[in-house]
């Protein structure tokens, strides 16, 4: 996709927007959307990570939420440590964030090195049955709060600040989730996205051609799997809170449901999404505590009329 | 000591004849379809909640369970008719996205109609006390019958497909739908119903579970991890895997986390070991998994043709 479509502008200009939204509500006196603004772009940049195993290359993951436990329990790990200590190095979201990302590349490069030798269904199962090995690890794990989670005992810091506070979180996400969409844009454009791209299409011939594949979508997945780290650590903060329930399959599948409908194997098709599912919800959540009972037919209404996600509707009325 | 061991065992292979019922469904959904069924967890939870409702009503266990087994096939039925039958040739993300989307409105569908308190079912009270199966050994007669009752339907399962003429039209829609269909196969109805026979094996499940566990919104989602455990590591569209399969995971889980805690202080250091052992007998079956999916990435009775 080039920065010149449809879909590309609408992104460019929501992104803006996005830029611009603490002022107005902190004008409007409405700090909350901050806060659900700062959780819609978090699930974007982890939707964004996704998207590209499951959007461009053919590793449709279900275990993906797995990614964002590991990434929030290592902010909550090093925050209890930093607590001890009252403070100190470990305490500073330049160190937490990048080891946050580190552990969960570690954890995709190993969980995707057997995976990766699926195909199909069976990579869509076993990435679930990973992504519930976490979750159950974390029930497991009862120092740190087992089955209920815990609360962070301290944000990580960021100079004289901590992402405790709204706008600072927000324009760190912020931040992050345009670094993101431009990596992905730079990466599917470049021989290594190519790569990815064309074992979706027919990887026989990419493997006929010399080109090892399975080391390129290990790759892929160990990006995409610390990115998704990196959201979790980022979600901890915004939620002042880590629980087993992020890595449960259930919020893979939300996750499926942001890159799905927004478009998949679109660049900003994971950011329509975040807003799609975060808004919905929102507005549902306003006419009724059942709101769910609306959002799953609508899932199923888009998929039966699936014309390739938000990101496909922009298309379709610009070939009209 | 032999006693708990053999006690254990039983419980294992009741939860593996539980697991089968709710795999049976979705391999056959799957192997023949090509349809990935996330919503079959929802269909156990609605069986459970019929059955919660139905067994009060009509004052008699049976005739509960029946009806309760009827009404969840009706809905499997309505499904299929409504909806799977147009996915059937999609993506299979397209295929999870969906039924992901029954699930969210199957979960909040039964806390409006049943609150969210959550039901329980009663053993029936002929079935209630201890029998003991080999002299000196107790084991609660409910749990004893839910094993017959699920070996009986496996045992059903098996003759319908590879004894009768429907089996006959199953087996021939799987290996190949146009030719099946050319041959006069209405293979249309013939989906309709296998999704129907595998909500009623959900359904049957749903219930045998309810008085062991609880009836609860979001109890499918639990339990459908472990039957999509089954039915991969038993090779999707594989009956005979499944069950082999359901009855592995069943005995690994429930032996694991029986002795697992034990074993494990014997060989290491107390602190170790305590720290070690929860972790490990709750993800022990998803390790098998991976072992198993790492030495034969089909399943152990990969079925032809997937």
């Amino acid at each position: 996709m080039t920065p010149t479509t449809p879909a590309s502008r609408w992104a460019i200009a929501l992104l803006i927007a996005l830029a611009a939204a603490p002022v107005f509500s902190a004008l409007a006196g409405q700090t909350f959307y901050v806060f659900l603004l700062s959780k819609m772009m978090i699930l974007a940049l982890a939707g964004v990570s996704l998207n590209w195993i499951l959007g461009y290359g053919n590793m449709p993951s279900f275990g993906h939420a797995g990614f964002l436990g590991i990434g929030a329990y290592s902010v909550a790990i090093m925050s209890m440590r930093a607590a001890e200590a009252q403070g100190g190095w470990l305490a500073t979201a330049f160190v937490q964030l990048p080891i946050a990302t580190l552990a969960a590349a570690i954890a995709a490069i190993i969980i995707g090195a057997v995976s990766l030798r699926t195909r199909g269904v069976y990579f869509i199962m076993i990435t679930l049955a990973f992504g519930q090995m976490l979750f159950s690890l974390g029930v497991a794990l009862e120092p740190l709060g087992g089955d209920d989670g815990m609360t962070l005992p301290m944000y990580s810091t960021l100079g004289p600040a901590d992402l405790s506070s709204g706008p600072v979180l927000y324009y760190v996400v912020l931040g992050l989730l345009v670094l993101a969409l431009a990596g992905s844009h730079r990466l599917m454009q470049s021989p290594f996205g190519a790569v990815i791209r064309g074992a979706k299409s027919n990887e026989t011939r990419l493997e006929a051609l010399g080109v090892p594949t399975y080391r390129y979508r290990l790759a892929a997945f160990a990006l995409a799997g610390a990115v998704c780290g990196l959201a979790g650590a980022l979600l901890a903060n915004q939620g002042g809170y880590v629980s087993p329930a992020l890595a449960a399959w259930t919020h893979s599948a939300e996750l499926v449901v942001i890159v799905l409908l927004g478009g998949a194997g679109t660049l900003f098709g994971p950011l329509f999404g975040a807003l799609a599912v975060v808004g919905l919800e929102e507005i549902l959540s306003q006419l009724t505590e059942h709101w769910r009972i609306i959002f799953g037919p609508i899932l199923i209404l888009v998929v039966l009329a699936n014309r390739g996600g938000i990101s496909g509707l922009f298309r379709a009325r610009t070939n009209v | 000591m032999m006693t708990l061991v053999f006690e254990q065992a039983l419980n294992g292979v009741q939860l593996g004849v539980l697991l089968f019922l709710l795999a049976a469904g979705l391999t056959l959904v799957f192997g023949i379809m090509n349809f990935v069924n996330l919503a079959h967890g929802s269909l156990y939870m609605v069986g459970a909640y019929f059955a919660a409702t139905f067994i009060p009503w009509s004052g008699s266990f049976i005739v509960g369970a029946l009806l309760a087994l009827a009404a969840t096939a009706a809905v499997g039925m309505a499904l299929e008719v409504l909806i799977f039958r147009r996915l059937y040739h999609r993506d299979h993300m397209d295929q999870v996205l969906a039924t992901f989307g029954l699930i969210l409105f199957f979960n909040e569908l039964v806390l409006m109609v049943w609150g969210p308190a959550g039901l329980s079912i009663a053993v029936p009270s002929w079935l209630v006390g201890q029998v003991n199966i080999i002299p000196g050994v107790p084991y609660p007669a409910y749990r004893l019958a839910v094993l017959v009752t699920g070996l009986a339907a496996a045992a059903f399962l098996y003759v319908l497909v590879s004894r009768t003429r429907t089996g006959m039209r199953i087996r021939a829609g799987a290996s190949d739908q146009q030719m099946a269909q050319a041959l006069g196969v209405d293979i249309k109805l013939l989906f309709t119903g296998i999704v129907g026979l595998g909500a009623a094996l959900a359904a049957l499940a749903g219930l045998l579970a309810a008085p062991l566990r609880s009836v609860y919104a979001g109890m499918g989602e639990d339990i459908l991890v472990l039957a999509f455990v089954v039915v991969v590591i038993g090779g999707i569209g594989s009956i005979r895997g499944a069950f082999v399969a359901a009855l592995g995971v069943g005995l690994i889980d429930t032996v694991g986390r029986a002795f697992l805690p034990r074993v494990l202080d014997a060989l290491l250091s107390d602190q170790i070991a305590d720290a070690v052992a929860p972790a490990l007998s709750t993800t022990l079956i998803y390790l098998t998994m991976v072992v198993v999916l790492a030495i034969r990435p089909r399943g152990l009775f990969p079925a032809p043709g997937q």
